[in-house]
């Protein structure tokens, strides 16, 4: 059996396959990666799902804690919802007729597309832009990634956070309603969401924006990927329109970069990708961001067409989904009913919570204290060498030096500082490697040909 | 008691700002309330503009406490020669070019005065400037 430890509510390392090079460590935006006693860990406190770690592996060594598709047999009623980008993974020659008819036929009883009726959710929006009065701009909540930035590293901007769901519980909802019309029970019916990232993953199994998900499992894309391939060439056409027959421009594009904002008639600003989000958000807590009502943030470049559980190229999905979205009408060109759009009942079904701050406390919660422990990681720094290697376990000097403070890494992990004191004669070079040996695992610096480029071109 | 140093060179107006987000960054990290950090960056961002816009170059000395946070900023320069003036609100005498930039509306001054607790200023005409600001970091 692998030796598997939970990285997080969604992230696993396969401790078989990781062979500790430290990429995912020096990729982390939020630091919160180490190599500890031979194995990655990660501090869930810092943690926000972006993916980067990932996309960074070179061993395919984290994989996500998703839901296992046997699951779904448990339910006579089996729904697939799964974001546009998901079915912009396809090359062209693929229907979308015969995208619905694979899903069906790889055991859903029914299959939807998660960004409907969207105009109830482009609605609300407008209308708390529209009601804001706090002279800051509403910040989307649409990616959970972006949330739990806000959440732990931005605590005053939390208030800013639109209080609204996110789009697949609104379709569950949708969905909810068209099946219940046909007598179907509640209670018979599994629903399933494809995700297209780890963020998704945990929003739906721990939400921030929501009491409880009405999701029923989150499965990841790669295997049903590979089924629909394998089958969609060949498979018989379905009529779908039934299952999008509420499918707009906007929910095509919702999920992409520009999707919450192009429609809007107020003053808006789009920033995609992690560290542009961080550098954007640094300006907006520091009120240097003026004259916009509305700021849409998104982990990933391009959106969720990057999303980390996508395989297929981001430029190329943006391409489908955009040809696709010009053959279908406008939300607000749907049949009214009483002057609002249609399902706007459901509004009330996305309502949610306000985010609270999940503050990150670095030194420590006691402000004598962590000014102690910050001078003292201060003074620390001037003895480490200045490389950032992460050849310590830590992903700069600096991280190291605040583990050390905070009694959590030695001063010998700098490998540096090991040969100095070495050559100074303050530790005997047998200790010096065994600590090395305990960092980094046993065994860990013996000859190894299975690395890429050894002798070995897999991977 | 921490100390932060920066060294702070007259009008280069690319790297104004600095001083600032890296005192930001550090109480950020001591997990001192939001709403404090925001006075005291928009106090010490001011005097570092000032600086930048009016001085020929300075230093900044942030000491900080657990009770209270001082900002020492020494510049050499032109100096202010009334300073009851310049403190006035609208008051500048920033040239076109500093306007050009965004800069130059005589709000700062007025501003360090309304986001620290204590502000003290001392200046020699033809020598330069110093401002200290205080803020009590212990408001329970
Ligand atoms: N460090 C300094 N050295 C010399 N003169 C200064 C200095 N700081 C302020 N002054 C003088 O005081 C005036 C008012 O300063 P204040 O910061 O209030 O406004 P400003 O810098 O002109 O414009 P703003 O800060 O709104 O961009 C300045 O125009 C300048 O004449
Ligand atoms: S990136 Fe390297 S250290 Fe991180 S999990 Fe993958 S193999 Fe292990
Ligand atoms: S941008 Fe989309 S795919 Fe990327 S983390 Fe956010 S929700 Fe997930
Ligand atoms: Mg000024």
């Amino acid at each position: 059996m692998p030796d598997h430890t939970s990285f997080h509510h969604a992230l696993i390392v396969d401790h078989d396959q990781c062979i500790r090079c430290t990429h995912c460590v020096k990729v982390c935006p939020t630091e919160a990666i180490r190599i500890e006693n031979g194995l990655v860990s990660i501090r869930e406190d810092r943690c926000v799902d972006c993916g980067e770690c990932v996309r960074a592996c070179p061993q395919k060594a984290i994989d996500i804690d998703h839901d296992d598709l046997a699951l779904i047999e448990h339910y006579k009623y089996r729904v697939v919802l799964f974001p546009a980008v998901f079915l912009g993974q396809f090359p062209e020659r693929i229907t979308e007729d015969q995208i619905y008819a694979a899903l069906l036929k790889i055991g859903f009883t029914h299959a939807y597309e998660v960004e409907q009726p969207i105009g109830v959710l482009k609605n609300l929006i407008a209308q708390k832009v529209k009601q804001n009065r706090t002279g800051n701009p509403i910040i989307s909540s649409f990616c959970p990634s972006v949330v739990r930035l806000i959440q732990i590293r931005y605590p005053s901007l939390c208030e800013s956070l639109a209080p609204v769901k996110a789009p697949h519980d609104l379709v569950a909802h949708y969905v909810l309603e068209q099946l219940s019309a046909e007598g179907i029970q509640a209670d018979e019916v599994g629903f399933f969401y494809i995700t297209p990232c780890v963020a998704k993953i945990t929003a739906v199994k721990t939400p921030v924006i929501e009491k409880k998900s009405i999701i029923t499992g989150v499965i990841s894309p790669r295997p049903i990927y590979n089924k629909i391939m394998a089958i969609a060439d060949n498979i018989e056409p379905i009529d779908s329109m039934a299952m999008r027959r509420e499918l707009t421009k906007e929910g095509i594009q919702w999920s992409l970069t520009n999707g919450e904002t192009w429609w809007q008639r107020s003053k808006t600003m789009s920033v995609d990708g992690i560290h542009n989000t961080i550098n954007f958000l640094e300006r907006l807590e520091n009120d240097q961001v003026n004259d916009v009502d509305f700021v849409e943030l998104r982990a990933c470049d391009r959106g969720c067409a990057a999303g980390v559980l996508l395989s297929q190229n981001r430029f190329l999905t943006v391409e489908r989904l955009k040809r696709r979205a010009r053959l279908y009408p406008n939300a607000d060109n749907k049949l009214m009913v009483d002057g609002k759009p249609p399902f706007h009942h459901l509004e009330s079904k996305l309502i949610a919570n306000p985010v609270e701050p999940r503050q990150l406390f670095r030194f420590g919660n006691d402000l004598q204290k962590s000014m102690e422990r910050m001078q003292r990681a201060r003074n620390i720094l001037c003895h480490l060498p200045g490389i950032d290697c992460a050849a310590c376990g830590a992903p700069t000097c600096e991280a190291l030096a605040e583990d050390m403070a905070n009694g959590l890494a030695k001063m010998t992990d700098c490998v540096f500082i090991s040969q100095l004191w070495q050559k100074e004669g303050k530790i005997a070079p047998l200790k010096a490697f065994d600590r090395m040996e305990k960092k980094w695992g046993i065994k860990r610096f013996d000859p190894d040909c299975h690395k890429k480029g050894a002798k070995n071109e897999s991977n | 008691m921490m100390t932060l140093h920066f060294h702070i060179e007259g009008g280069n107006f690319t790297n104004a700002g600095f001083a600032s987000s890296q005192v930001k960054k550090t109480l950020k990290q001591l997990n001192i309330d939001s709403g404090l950090i925001k006075k005291i960056v928009i106090a010490l961002y001011e005097g570092e503009v000032n600086i930048v816009a009016h001085a020929l170059k300075g230093e900044i000395v942030v000491e900080i406490s657990p009770e209270t946070i001082t900002m020492i900023l020494t510049d050499e320069g032109k100096g202010i020669d009334n300073i009851e003036l310049a403190m006035k609100e609208g008051f500048s005498t920033a040239s076109q070019k500093v306007r050009e930039m965004g800069f130059g509306a005589g709000m700062g001054l007025p501003n360090i005065k309304k986001n620290v607790d204590q502000l003290f200023i001392e200046s020699t005409v033809g020598v330069g400037t110093k401002l200290t600001m205080i803020k009590q970091l212990d408001h329970a």
